[in-house]
């Protein structure tokens, strides 16, 4: 009985005057996560705008950031920069969407038969050591230098971090539950769609938000050589013609551009693998 | 589907069965012509020490594992591989992470092509046998070990097996959660009507479970022992029949 009279208090602390508190407290706790969070960068970014404005820093190099923002409004207003983001995002989706269609169903085929990953491992990790930007003029040279050469250097390297990861998920799988599926009597392909792909998606979800990042960056590259348009081209271009602010804001919008991307995978791998959150 | 009882009673026979394996190289005879024969509806315990092919011989009877030689027939069937007639509850409880308690109870039935209503309606009753109707919902990561194993217990269940083959299902547990699931297996035992073969290395687990008690030999030369547990269900384990044949069996192990 010495229970109840412990729980007592906490069965009093029902009243409104107390919920009023608890809202604050949680109004609280939100606004020090907030801090925590993006406190620095706030601060970061705060200094970069006084530091340009009072002369700390060359406001040539690094122009006031409410400059860099208008100059990205002008851009998107306008329409000049749309285009840039249309071209630059039908080149790394391209690349990207291609590289997912053969990498995850090669890795899954490839994690289930051990001779064949025997077979192709020592290619792969060759293939996996080469730059694919030192690679990018033998591209060049085989398919030109137009749309098709930039495509494909993108499709190479992201290709290579979703197929190894892929194979790496599916060999991973925890035997005893192959063999518990086995002994309910299931066949290889229901084994495979209930167990083996659950089980290695985590892994293939580290594999393709790397790659994600890999695309814009291998799309940098191949836009600052040959290109007329995207915005890896603006940002050359924007330095070549001394147009500081244009360039961060071509630099800025790639910046949102990733973390788009990379919002959009987080978000899908929420909701197909919640599972392996859990215990986090 | 209320007629699997009536197609075989479980009765499991074992004639000259060898498996050997090569470890470094060097054969290894883990099961040497072993005779056995189980009746249908029996709880039979494996007893034996560390290493003599007590889960062995429990992989050879789910079909996971082919034998070298020997034979092994199901209600007079002889027995291809893995069946629909027995399920396997591993020492690990196996869950599928991914799947909630409910669908992870359902997933043999699921495997197996009943439709999923009807494999709801199945897996919610195993379900209530174990005392899981709360966690239907939850998650394997968010149950305890005990829970878990009830899980496994349960989905091996959904499938109506006639035969349950178990291999130290317990052996991961906490003493008291121990305790509690052996009287909760006897219970399922009794209501069921399977039959039953448990590996375990408790001895008052096999004699408080057990119709009857197969005790491997260390020396593969020795032959197996049949132990008969003539003692009422449900048991008392500090009735002094039990208390006494616990005793002897245990003598019989060199402890004591
Ligand atoms: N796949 C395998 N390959 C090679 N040797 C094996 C294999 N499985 C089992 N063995 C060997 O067979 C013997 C019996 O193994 P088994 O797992 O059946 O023993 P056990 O009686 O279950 O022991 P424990 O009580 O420790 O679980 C062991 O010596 C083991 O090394
Ligand atoms: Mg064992």
């Amino acid at each position: 009985m010495t229970y109840q009279i412990l729980d007592a208090p906490a069965l009093q602390s029902g009243g409104a005057s107390s919920q009023r508190a608890d809202v604050l407290r949680r109004r609280r706790a939100g606004v020090a996560f907030a801090l925590r969070r993006y406190g620095l960068l706030a601060g970061f970014l705060a200094l970069w705008q006084i530091g340009a404005m009072l002369g700390w820093i060359n406001p040539t190099v690094f122009p006031p950031l409410d400059r860099i923002i208008a100059a990205t409004w002008t851009g998107l207003a306008g329409g000049a920069l749309l285009d840039d983001i249309a071209i630059s995002l039908q080149r790394s989706g391209l690349a990207y969407a291609a590289a997912v269609g053969l990498a995850i169903p090669l890795g899954l085929f490839m994690g289930q038969i051990r001779a064949v990953e025997q077979a192709l491992d020592p290619i792969l990790q060759f293939f996996r050591q080469t730059s694919a930007l030192a690679l990018y003029p033998v591209f060049i040279l085989l398919l030109g230098l137009g749309e098709a050469s930039k495509v494909f250097v993108i499709f190479w390297a992201t290709l290579f971090p979703i197929l190894l990861a892929t194979i790496g998920g599916v060999k991973e799988v925890d035997r005893k539950l192959i063999e518990m599926a086995t002994s309910f009597g299931a066949p290889r392909g229901t084994i495979f769609r209930r167990v083996v792909l659950p089980a290695s998606l985590p892994s293939i979800f580290v594999g393709l938000r790397l790659s994600a990042t890999t695309a814009l960056l291998l799309l940098i590259a191949a836009e600052m050589i040959g290109a007329n348009k995207g915005l890896g081209f603006q940002v050359m271009n924007a330095q070549y013609n001394f147009q500081i602010p244009q360039m961060f804001a071509a630099i800025l919008l790639l910046a949102l551009l990733g973390l788009t991307a990379n919002a959009a995978l987080v978000w899908l791998q929420r909701r197909l693998c919640r599972w392996a959150d859990l215990a986090r | 589907m209320d007629g699997i009882g009536t197609i075989g009673r479980g009765e499991v026979t074992v004639r000259d069965l060898s498996k050997s394996f090569t470890l470094n190289g060097r054969r290894l005879d883990v099961l040497r012509n072993l005779h056995l024969d189980v009746r249908g509806g029996e709880a039979l315990a494996i007893v034996g020490p560390s290493g003599c092919g007590k889960t062995t011989l429990l992989r050879v009877l789910a079909g996971l594992e082919r034998p070298d030689s020997g034979q092994v027939r199901i209600d007079g069937q002889s027995m291809e591989g893995v069946g629909t007639d027995r399920s396997v509850i591993f020492q690990e409880a196996r869950l599928l992470p991914w799947l909630t308690v409910l669908r992870n109870v359902a997933f043999g039935l699921e495997v197996r092509g009943v439709t999923r209503a009807e494999a709801d309606r199945r897996a919610r009753h195993c379900i209530r046998l174990v005392g899981l109707a709360e966690f239907e919902a939850a998650y394997p990561r968010q149950l305890s070990g005990g829970m878990a194993q009830r899980v496994g217990i349960a989905r091996a269940l959904a499938v109506r097996p006639r035969i349950l083959l178990l291999d130290e299902p317990l052996g991961a547990l906490d003493a008291m959660t121990k305790l509690t699931m052996q009287e909760e297996l006897a219970r399922i035992w009794r209501e069921e009507k399977v039959t039953m073969i448990l590996v375990t290395h408790d001895l008052e687990e096999a004699i408080y479970l057990a119709d009857r008690v197969l005790v491997l030999p260390k020396d593969r030369g020795d032959v197996p022992q049949l132990i008969e547990i003539d003692l009422p269900h449900p048991r008392d384990r500090s009735a002094p029949p039990f208390v006494a044949l616990r005793r002897r069996l245990m003598a019989g192990f060199g402890l004591h």
